[in-house]
């Protein structure tokens, strides 16, 4: 880890409980600025609690309590006058399965623009070049620019989840969190997704939970290993696969356990 | 399949293992008693067929009484119905003639309690669903509700007529009436609509939370237009059970008999008491002499039919709300 990095995130002593469960112990985590970071570990072991500590979208499912102290960009995001609104406008995230909203691919295009301006300030030429630039980012304009009036829904898995990451675009996100984005799709899918992660890297961090250790290993720069809660090892991506400094690290990544 | 040219068939179906791929030599006379119903599997088997048998008969059996009230009704009342005894007012006290103001009197009362129980029920169902936390205050509305569903009608009756008619100064009119049915209607929609918003996939509201929608903007770009079909259902299936009942209109604003003219579909003022068609099946049964025996069963198949069209409507409805989304 290179410490006079920006760091996109920090965690200082964040604690998480479900209820009397407690999912995360003591976080301390400092995250790169437009890298990929990957956080791996067996199932349960709370890196998607951790995920979706980063815009504070836990507090939706209700029961959740947490300690502690996440920066994001620097602003500590518990502050009181934070808005969550705001907050999750620049922390996007993508789903395990893709959810398209069942509405059409503009339309889901453009929907976090109509959600966070008043009616009047979107006229049809922002809003259709807005479209047209996220389809682009993401590599579906060219399939789908005569298709922008179909269903989201209908389109192909691997397309859907690129709608998905294409929806969070046009609200300009600083970090794209994603869980893993890959699990539901095929091979040539997931090839699809990791290179258009890949190109994205530089102007968005990216912050990844897999279960693929081969998938953190090709295409995130540095890497997270946790168990029960807490995180065990970070370093860059190559020295924690290579060189683990924990032996439960190690096994894992040998797949001895998991 | 090619010959297998040893062993000899020895007896029915043997050819299927005779090759006796992976079967170990020598014991091909077993491999033919593999498989084969044993007694006991005979057994389970009759049982099958029997509980089978049983589950189909109890599930037909619900055809016999519709077809059975139905049929009868129709045939009973065939010498009255036509469209005139809709649109005719009752006639020699009440003995001949038509239901016009019992029909009208109901669209009313139906209308009414539905223009206030929809929204209100609509509503305190999004807030349950969508904004409530898992505290007391929360457990206690949920608990109100599902106690009201429970209320039998002729309680909400008295209830309404102390509320209402004297409480609320309404006296026994339609208002009193059709807010009284309201109420005995609000509990099954707030459950009906719940259950349709609840079908709704949790990953569509994610998605909207996590661009930063607020629980409004999600509800009323996605959770709604996904789930009207069933809220509408669900609302509309209400308007059967508010026109059948009897007891909660009868203590609050229904009456035996109100002139009003033949085919007048603005006749009541909603200060006003009405008749209605549960009312006026209960009256020209049980209280008016000599009444034309083909009345009463006439009344009970304007008020069934009147009921189905409205079912049917909710179903269309329902199907045509249904083919337009797709998940």
């Amino acid at each position: 880890m290179n410490p006079t990095a920006p760091h996109a995130i920090t965690t200082k002593g964040l604690n998480l409980w479900y209820g009397t469960f407690q999912a995360l112990v003591d976080v301390n985590v400092a995250l790169p600025h437009g890298l990929i970071t990957a956080m791996i570990g067996p199932s349960g072991c709370g890196k998607t609690t951790l995920l979706r500590c980063f815009n504070r979208v836990n507090e939706r499912y209700g029961g959740v309590t947490t300690t502690g102290e996440i920066r994001v960009l620097g602003r500590n995001i518990y502050d009181p006058d934070v808005s969550l609104i705001e907050l999750r406008k620049a922390v996007g995230m993508v789903f395990q399965r893709p959810n398209p909203l069942p509405i059409s691919v503009y339309e889901n295009v453009v929907f976090g623009l109509r959600i966070h301006h008043p009616r009047r300030e979107l006229s049809r030429a922002r809003l259709d070049e807005a479209v047209e630039r996220a389809l682009t980012e993401v590599g579906l304009w060219g399939d789908l620019k005569d298709r922008l009036d179909a269903r989201a829904t209908s389109l192909q898995l691997e397309q859907q989840q690129k709608l998905c990451i294409a929806r969070l675009l046009p609200l300009k996100p600083e970090v794209i969190l994603l869980d893993e984005p890959c699990s539901a799709l095929d091979v040539e899918g997931t090839r699809a997704i990791e290179e258009l992660m890949c190109e994205l890297k530089g102007r968005y961090t990216l912050i990844i939970v897999t279960h693929n250790m081969a998938q953190a290993r090709r295409i995130s720069d540095e890497c997270v290993f946790m168990l029960l809660g807490q995180i065990i090892e970070h370093r860059r991506t190559e020295a924690l696969f290579l060189q683990p400094a924990d032996s439960r690290t190690a096994d894992y990544v040998e797949g001895r356990y998991g | 399949m090619t010959d297998v040219p040893f062993q000899e068939p020895t007896g029915e179906g043997s050819g299927r293992d005779a090759g006796g791929l992976g079967a170990p030599s020598g014991s091909d006379a077993g491999a033919e008693r593999r498989f084969v119903r044993t007694a006991f599997v005979r057994r389970k088997e009759r049982f099958e067929a029997w509980a089978r048998g049983v589950f189909l008969a109890m599930a037909a059996a619900m055809i016999v009484p519709l077809v059975a009230i139905v049929g009868h009704l129709t045939y009973e009342a065939w010498p009255s119905l036509g469209l005139e005894f809709v649109l005719d007012i009752p006639r020699q006290g009440m003995t001949e003639g038509g239901i016009w103001p019992a029909f009208v009197g109901t669209l009313y009362l139906v209308g009414l309690s539905l223009a206030v129980a929809a929204p209100i029920g609509v509503l305190a169902a999004v807030y349950l669903n969508e904004y409530a936390r898992d505290n007391w205050f929360n457990r206690v509305i949920q608990l109100a509700v599902i106690n009201l569903a429970g209320v039998p009608s002729i309680v909400h009756a008295l209830f309404g007529l102390g509320a209402f008619v004297y409480a609320a100064r309404f006296g026994y009119s339609i208002l009193s009436a059709s807010l009284t049915l309201a109420i005995m209607t609000l509990p099954v929609i707030i459950a009906s609509t719940r259950e349709a918003l609840a079908a709704v996939p949790r990953s569509f509201r994610e998605a909207c939370w996590n661009v930063g929608a607020t629980r409004w903007q999600t509800i009323r770009s996605i959770v709604l237009p996904n789930s009207i079909s069933g809220i509408l259902t669900g609302v509309i299936l209400q308007v059967s059970r508010a026109a059948g009942e009897t007891a909660p209109i009868m203590f609050t604003g229904a009456v035996f008999y109100k002139a009003i003219a033949r085919g007048d579909l603005f006749a009541y003022r909603l200060d006003e008491q009405c008749m209605a068609l549960s009312m006026h099946l209960y009256t020209v049964t049980t209280q008016v002499p000599n009444v034309r025996e083909s009345v009463p069963y006439a009344t009970a198949v304007v008020l069934l039919a009147s009921v189905l069209l409205v079912n049917a409507t909710a179903i269309g409805l329902r199907l045509w709300l249904r083919n337009r989304k797709r998940w």
